[in-house]
């Protein structure tokens, strides 16, 4: 098989780049597995549990980057107790001492602490970037660790991270001679950081192309970070708040209007409408904007921004756009492929919130959408089918209709046919979120005609286990399958338990699976995970087999039963 | 700068508060974690509007439709998010024009009280707007080391120096402000 030397191979493996497609190559045959093992720099584990950093070592000694993914998606949404794991320290001590090369770490939900920054500080001399994303367990002091010891750090990108960040020392921490910086992201934080070391940081960054700030960096000091940065590409604004008549909001107009490299825009964390024509200059230049933090914007003001925005390919925004305002985006932003809608006040009456008539107005206007997040009032078997018709090129599709079992409010019909549409259609859709009131047979098209679908989220939802079935049986991709509050009983479980194993995970709650049909999967699949998740009560662990089970998560792993879960956590 | 630091427990200043959403209800009602709802919410209101469907084949716990608020993790929107939201609803509100007179100065001026996140800025603006300096303020004694203090009329018509009650309470209740000049300002400082 083998008629070239090794190192053209590596030379070709160097310009594969999909985690797919290296681990395709990997499974040719044995002399390509091995060179494509030591030439692998980048490595993406989906769940932290699945494999132990020992192995991980042993099989990929070139080891660059690493991403990992802690806790299940539903920690989001306070599902899954604080303590559930995820803790990222023995992989930074495993690969601490192995003498792996670590250059760029990726988190999300994971359990960072900063005994775990310290350790990475001091024991990578290439460490160059950390992501961390919806993470939290550590404080300003690990921060700090970081800024002081990379000495070749490039990156520092924190995410929506629960940060205990009272001392904003951390960013004095930079030395003087850190000057390789191309990225920080501090919006997430909470503390006040040194505004003169800010200014000096940015300063000695001449390649600085990513800034986002938190909500405390005052308008004069953004000013001043603008005019020592016009190269950057991306920037976000923590606090957005100036009389526009003033002397300092000239100042500011001038600044931004120097940055003409600035693609992408975010945070206005606190934002005064009147203020956002200075903003207009450098709109025409946006791909991406995300007003998702500013409820303060809505209704003339913000549609006139939009209508700068011709080339926006990302939105992010709050339900307060309305349908009108959708109606402006779907006029203006002939280019976007991705559109978020979140709902700015998630338990109220939702005055302003966005129905069906907007997102049937975007994708009339946008034909290039594929990447859609719409929280909304009500949704209608009409407007999806329409939506279908227009966008077929949907690879991500959430929809969430804030009451979770409404029907269409026109035929006072489930959303089966829409969503049914939407799968038909769409035939690369890769992720899907349902909501609304629906029977099993939005499953039946689901198994029948999403067959790229590999991440599905159902809620309030079903009639009897056909449903689960159906989409188990069918979605020959599926990876990631989260359910909640679903009649999915231990015959739709245990129906074919090999399945699991070709998946990352399952997640049930509220579901109608038992102790005992828990138990049986665990015993015929050795290689699953099958964890049992009980918040309320610690003697509620009783042994009665037909007691229905609050929350399961399963995941396959070729390491066994892990040994940090705590005492909310059963393992199987 | 979460709002609920500028609430203190003694003032009932939540009575003061400026939100969105209709009087009597709060916002606070997301379920904790820890918080469970055990009863599994009704798939219809009435079952019989459900077409097709042969409907759930056991019993519900209950015939009440869910509230939002009551079920846990619903809508699926990020804690991290919904915390950091609604902090600022405050910012939707229009602006706050207040007239700010300085005695001796031959006009008035007006400012947007909204614009400000506290008293030092308020007070910094003002002093740039009128090219003067308001000394240091404290609760016994006032504005020391100015002849300048600066005052402000309530809802009931009464003169109050800036600065003694909490932020979002003196926005919601300042008409006017004025900056008082000489003896006139010195009075009402005073400690005794």
């Amino acid at each position: 098989m083998n008629y070239f030397p090794d190192e053209v191979l590596e030379h070709v493996f160097d310009s594969i780049a999909s985690h797919k497609d290296r681990n395709s190559v990997s499974l040719v045959c044995k002399s390509w597995y091995r060179i494509e093992r030591y030439s692998r720099r980048r490595v993406f584990i989906g769940n932290c549990y699945s494999i132990s950093p020992e192995r991980l070592i042993a099989r990929f000694p070139g080891l660059k980057s690493l991403t990992l993914k802690g806790k299940p998606h539903f920690a989001d949404f306070n599902l899954v107790p604080y303590d559930w794991g995820g803790f990222v320290y023995p992989w930074i001590k495993a690969l601490a001492e192995s003498g792996i090369g670590l250059e760029e770490l990726r988190l999300k939900r994971m359990v960072v602490s900063d005994e775990s920054l310290e350790l990475l500080s001091k024991s990578f001399a290439n460490f160059k970037s950390l992501v961390l994303v919806s993470c939290e367990g550590f404080s300003a002091d690990g921060l700090a660790a970081v800024a002081a010891n990379c000495r070749f750090l490039r990156e520092l990108d924190l995410q929506e991270n629960e940060v205990d960040d009272h001392r904003g020392h951390w960013l004095s921490c930079f030395p003087e001679s850190c000057t390789s910086l191309v990225s920080l992201n501090f919006a997430c934080l909470k503390g006040e950081v040194n505004l003169g070391a800010l200014e000096r940081l940015v300063s000695r960054s001449p390649n600085l192309k990513s800034l986002r700030l938190n909500r405390l960096v005052p308008l004069d000091t953004l000013q001043k970070l603008l005019m020592r940065a016009p190269q950057l590409v991306d920037l976000g604004i923590g606090s957005y708040v100036h009389d526009p008549s003033s002397e300092a909001s000239n100042k500011l107009k001038h600044a931004i209007q120097r940055c003409k490299s600035i693609v992408s825009l975010s945070g206005f964390l606190e934002v005064a409408p009147r203020c956002m024509s200075a903003i207009y200059p450098i709109c025409g230049n946006l791909t991406t904007l995300n007003l998702s933090y500013a409820p303060g914007l809505h209704g003339n003001k913000l549609t006139k921004l939009i209508q700068h925005c011709r080339k926006l390919q990302r939105l992010w925004i709050l339900d307060r756009i309305g349908d009108k305002g959708l109606g402006v985006v779907a006029s203006t932003c002939k280019e976007l492929q991705e559109l978020r809608v979140f709902p700015s006040d998630p338990f109220g009456a939702g005055n302003d919130a966005v129905t069906e008539e907007g997102l049937v107005l975007v994708s009339a206007g946008c034909p290039k959408l594929n990447s859609l997040l719409y929280f909304c009032q009500q949704m209608t078997n009409a407007a999806l089918i329409t939506v279908a018709r227009n966008c077929p090129n949907f690879i991500r599709f959430r929809l969430c209709i804030l009451d979770p079992v409404k029907p269409d409010p026109v035929t006072n019909q489930p959303l089966d046919e829409g969503f049914g549409a939407i799968v038909q259609s769409c035939k690369r859709l890769k992720r899907l979120s349902l909501s609304g009131l629906l029977t099993d047979q939005v499953f039946l098209y689901i198994g029948m005609y999403a067959e790229q679908l590999e991440m599905l989220s159902i809620a309030f939802a079903a009639d009897s286990d056909k449903g689960m079935l159906y989409v188990l049986n069918g979605c020959k991709k599926l990876r990631k399958l989260e359910i909640r509050d679903c009649p999915f009983g231990n015959s739709a479980l245990l129906e074919d338990v090999g399945k699991y194993e070709t998946m990352r995970s399952l997640w049930m709650s509220s579901c109608e699976v038992t102790l005992g049909g828990c138990k049986t999967v665990a015993e015929k699949m050795p290689s699953l995970n099958v964890e049992i998740i009980n918040e309320s009560d610690q003697t509620e662990f009783n042994l009665d087999e037909g007691q229905k089970v609050d929350k399961m998560y399963l995941y396959r792993t070729l390491v066994g039963h892990r040994k940090d879960a705590p005492e909310s956590v059963w393992i199987l | 700068m979460e709002s609920s630091s500028a609430y203190g427990n003694d003032l009932n200043l939540k009575a003061t508060e400026l939100r969105l959403g209709l009087p009597g209800t709060t916002d606070e009602e997301t379920a904790a974690p820890g918080v469970r709802n055990n009863k599994r919410p009704l798939q219809a209101e009435d079952a019989g509007e459900k077409c097709g469907a042969n409907g759930k084949s056991e019993p519900q716990n209950e015939t009440a439709p869910p509230s939002k608020a009551q079920i846990v993790g619903w809508p699926p929107v990020q804690s991290y998010r919904k915390n950091n939201l609604q902090a600022k609803k405050t910012e939707s509100e229009p602006g706050l024009y207040v007239k700010v007179s300085m005695d001796g100065a031959p006009y008035l001026r007006k400012i947007d009280l909204r614009v400000y996140k506290g008293y030092p800025e308020l007070l910094q603006a003002l002093e740039n707007m009128f090219k003067f300096t308001v000394g240091e303020y404290s609760e016994r004694e006032g504005y020391k080391g100015s002849e300048y203090a600066p005052t402000y009329e309530d809802k009931d018509g009464d003169w109050m120096l800036v600065g003694d009650v909490p932020w979002q309470m003196f926005i919601t209740s300042c008409k006017r402000l004025r900056i008082m000049k000489g003896s006139e300002a010195r009075g009402l400082g005073c400690g005794v």
